[in-house]
């Protein structure tokens, strides 16, 4: 794993001085809340229904179990004992006291994390793959790379002030497991001639008008690619549209001006870029890769597992995946227990989780785009006992990719711009489809559920999706169907009137009820379905229209 | 339809209420600002300790007040899906 040199500690600790005399001089009414505000949101702090949420950055998704133990100390000491994973791999808190949020960074600062650009119009954490430097498919591990994108951009002077949010997301296998077309830049490193560089999306994203990326590059060598993602920013920082707050994401400049025109303004503006040397000296790069070398594997390590125990094997058969070196696996916790909040761990589980981080998986936890966590190199002979002790703290659901691993923004029940509540129709949902043999029979199936137009639960790209609006003042959800924001990336859509919430999980039952019916078989995943019948029968099946 | 007067707390962002006197923790105490609303308002707004003020509408019941929207419903109560950390029971 990275870890700060004396640079990074240094405007971390000084950014923590720096709010806090802003703190201060807020709650002695020497500035305004019209001044205080740009500066609170710099630093992760929002003021959401019922208390100030502060969101923590998790660089790429990947941090130590020291790491992992400071958030629950945090949880517990500032917070109300919890805290929420969220669909861009980080940590939000949702009961933070603004008096208190200078000490609580100084806390976090003293374990190399803070919550810079965790909010503002500037380019937000990179996020990853979670199974990065462990995946099998992989070309090399993808983070030291967006480790560079995290440097290179933190406190980026020309970039702090952009139209509109940035998001970078960066990966290393044809298998996507960090929605990269759905982000404003979207890396995959990729192997030519037996050289690494990345093929680069550019333009997806979700919010009130979701697209897809565009492939403006198919191969840019990574000694280049930061001063390439500099040109993009230039691009963007000088066209994107600042008028208008919706029309402001890169995704409308490249719609706008269309994708064949921005990549010729990129083009034109790397070649001044490129001379400039903006890019990492060749010992930074090797500096940074050194720092993600593989861990010590015990290269003596059993394949075989033991699979008496009948639960442990349905784990092992749905959250555990392979891992490049033989003898270890990669092994997903769920934090989707059946009618639970989707994302939320307790101060207790994230202290455990972190202790076995530490004895069986080389100090490394990962969080997952879709609010679960990860132990990314586990000894296949150490699953069972990493297996019993998750079992024995709720966090060995095994329903990994199934209908029950709903990703749920926070909706209404804490964020200030929701329409209407997701955590409870995921739970509901969920409660609907507790039956493990019926979670398998019906297979892969990404529910996705977001409480407003923002999209921060990703239902564009939902299997299913379910969108929170308002009626009146009162709760409605809408439901759309085929999206996904894997390798196949494309756009949910909707398929018809809105819903009441009991109503809505009844239509998803209907919509799954008709899947069954009309797949070719089990092996025939929904999504797979859905793009081959297209949405005539379960549109038939939830309004009752004649298909 | 009554109105209501409502904020946050600039120290630890809890949610307030005009109970006639000053900012009460609990939606029950709220009380009908009527025509004095919008002075209220703009009285919270100039002294800089409360953020997000605004007025809401509600129906007197006798419970206590009842905010039209669900919204209001979920801040006045606390997350529907932790009772547990709930301020008050009762109907959202
Ligand atoms: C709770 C406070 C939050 C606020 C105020 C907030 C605000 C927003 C807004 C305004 C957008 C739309 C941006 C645009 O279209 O330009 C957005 C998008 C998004 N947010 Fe949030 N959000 C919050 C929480 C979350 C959480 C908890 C997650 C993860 C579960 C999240 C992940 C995202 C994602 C993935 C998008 C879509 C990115 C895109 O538009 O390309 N946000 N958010
Ligand atoms: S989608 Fe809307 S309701 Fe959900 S977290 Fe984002 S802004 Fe809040």
């Amino acid at each position: 794993m990275y870890r700060y040199d004396g640079y990074d500690q240094a405007i971390v600790d000084a950014r923590v001085a720096e709010f806090r005399d802003q703190v201060q001089r807020r709650l002695a009414n020497e500035i305004t809340e019209d001044q205080f505000k740009p500066l609170r949101l710099m630093n992760g702090l929002y003021l959401q229904l019922h208390a100030y949420m502060l969101r923590v950055a998790v660089p790429y998704g990947t941090m130590s179990g020291t790491q992992l133990r400071m958030l629950a100390h945090i949880a517990r000491t500032y917070d109300r004992g919890y805290a929420h994973f969220t669909t861009r791999q980080n940590i939000q808190f949702n009961w933070i006291k603004l008096a208190e949020a200078p000490d609580l960074l100084a806390e976090l600062a003293t374990v190399e994390m803070h919550a810079i650009q965790t909010s503002g119009n500037c380019i937000r954490n990179i996020s990853s793959d979670q199974f990065a430097g462990a995946a099998a498919d992989e070309v090399a591990d993808p983070r030291p790379y967006a480790e560079l994108l995290r440097q290179w951009s933190s406190f980026h002077p020309e970039f702090s002030y952009l139209p509109r949010k940035f998001k970078i997301a960066v990966i290393a296998s044809d298998t996507d497991r960090a929605a990269i077309q759905l982000h404003d830049i979207g890396l995959q490193l990729v192997r030519r001639d037996g050289d690494l560089g990345f093929k680069v999306w550019v333009g997806g994203g979700m919010g009130r008008t979701p697209m897809l990326g565009h492939v403006i590059r198919d191969f840019i060598p990574v000694a280049k690619y930061l001063s390439y993602c500099e040109a993009i920013l230039r691009v963007y920082n000088r066209f994107g549209r600042r008028d208008n707050i919706y029309k402001a994401r890169i995704k409308i400049l490249v719609h706008e001006i269309g994708a064949a025109e921005f990549t010729r303004q990129v083009e034109a503006e790397w070649a001044e870029v490129e001379p400039l040397a903006l890019d990492a000296p060749a010992a930074e790069y090797a500096r940074i890769v050194t720092q993600f070398a593989e861990p010590p594997y015990d290269l003596a390590a059993s394949d075989s597992i033991d699979r008496s125990d009948p639960d442990f094997a349905v784990w092992l058969d749905q959250n555990v995946h392979r891992h490049k070196q033989p003898g270890y696996a990669i092994a997903t916790i769920s934090l989707k227990p059946i009618g639970g909040i989707p994302g939320d761990a307790s101060a207790g589980q994230m202290d455990l989780i972190a202790d076995l981080a530490e004895r069986y998986a080389f100090d490394e936890i990962r969080v997952t785009h879709s609010q679960n966590l990860v132990l990314a190199h586990v000894r296949k002979a150490d699953l069972y006992a990493v297996w019993t002790a998750l079992a024995a703290a709720g966090l060995a659901t095994p329903n990994l990719d199934l209908v029950t691993d709903i990703i749920a923004c926070p909706g209404l029940d804490y964020c200030a711009l929701a329409n209407a509540r997701s955590i409870p129709v995921a739970q509901r949902i969920a409660e609907r489809f507790t039956d493990l043999a019926r979670q398998h029979d019906i297979g892969e199936l990404k529910i996705k559920v977001s409480g407003c137009i923002n999209a921060c639960g990703h239902h564009h790209a939902g299997h299913i999706g379910i969108l929170g609006v308002d009626r009146k003042g009162e709760e409605a959800y809408q439901l759309s169907l085929g999206g996904s924001g894997a390798e196949d990336a494309s756009l949910a859509r909707i398929i018809g009137p809105g819903f009441s919430e009991a109503g809505v999980v009844d239509a998803v039952e209907k919509v799954i009820e008709t899947y069954r019916a009309v797949r070719t078989g089990p092996a025939e995943r929904f999504l797979d379905t859905y793009r081959r019948v297209g949405e005539a029968p379960f549109k038939a099946a939830v309004y009752g229209v004649p298909a | 339809m009554i109105r209501l007067l409502t904020g946050n707390t600039l120290e630890t962002g809890d949610v307030v209420w005009w109970d006639g006197t000053g900012w009460s923790l609990h939606l029950v105490d709220a009380v009908d600002v009527g025509a004095e609303g919008d002075m209220l308002l703009a009285r919270t707004l100039a002294a800089e300790r409360i953020n997000d003020a605004a007025l809401v509408d509600a129906v007197a019941t006798p419970a206590g007040p009842r905010p039209r929207t669900i919204r209001e419903r979920v801040r006045g109560a606390g997350p529907t899906v932790r009772l547990d950390l709930n301020r008050m029971a009762g109907d959202v």
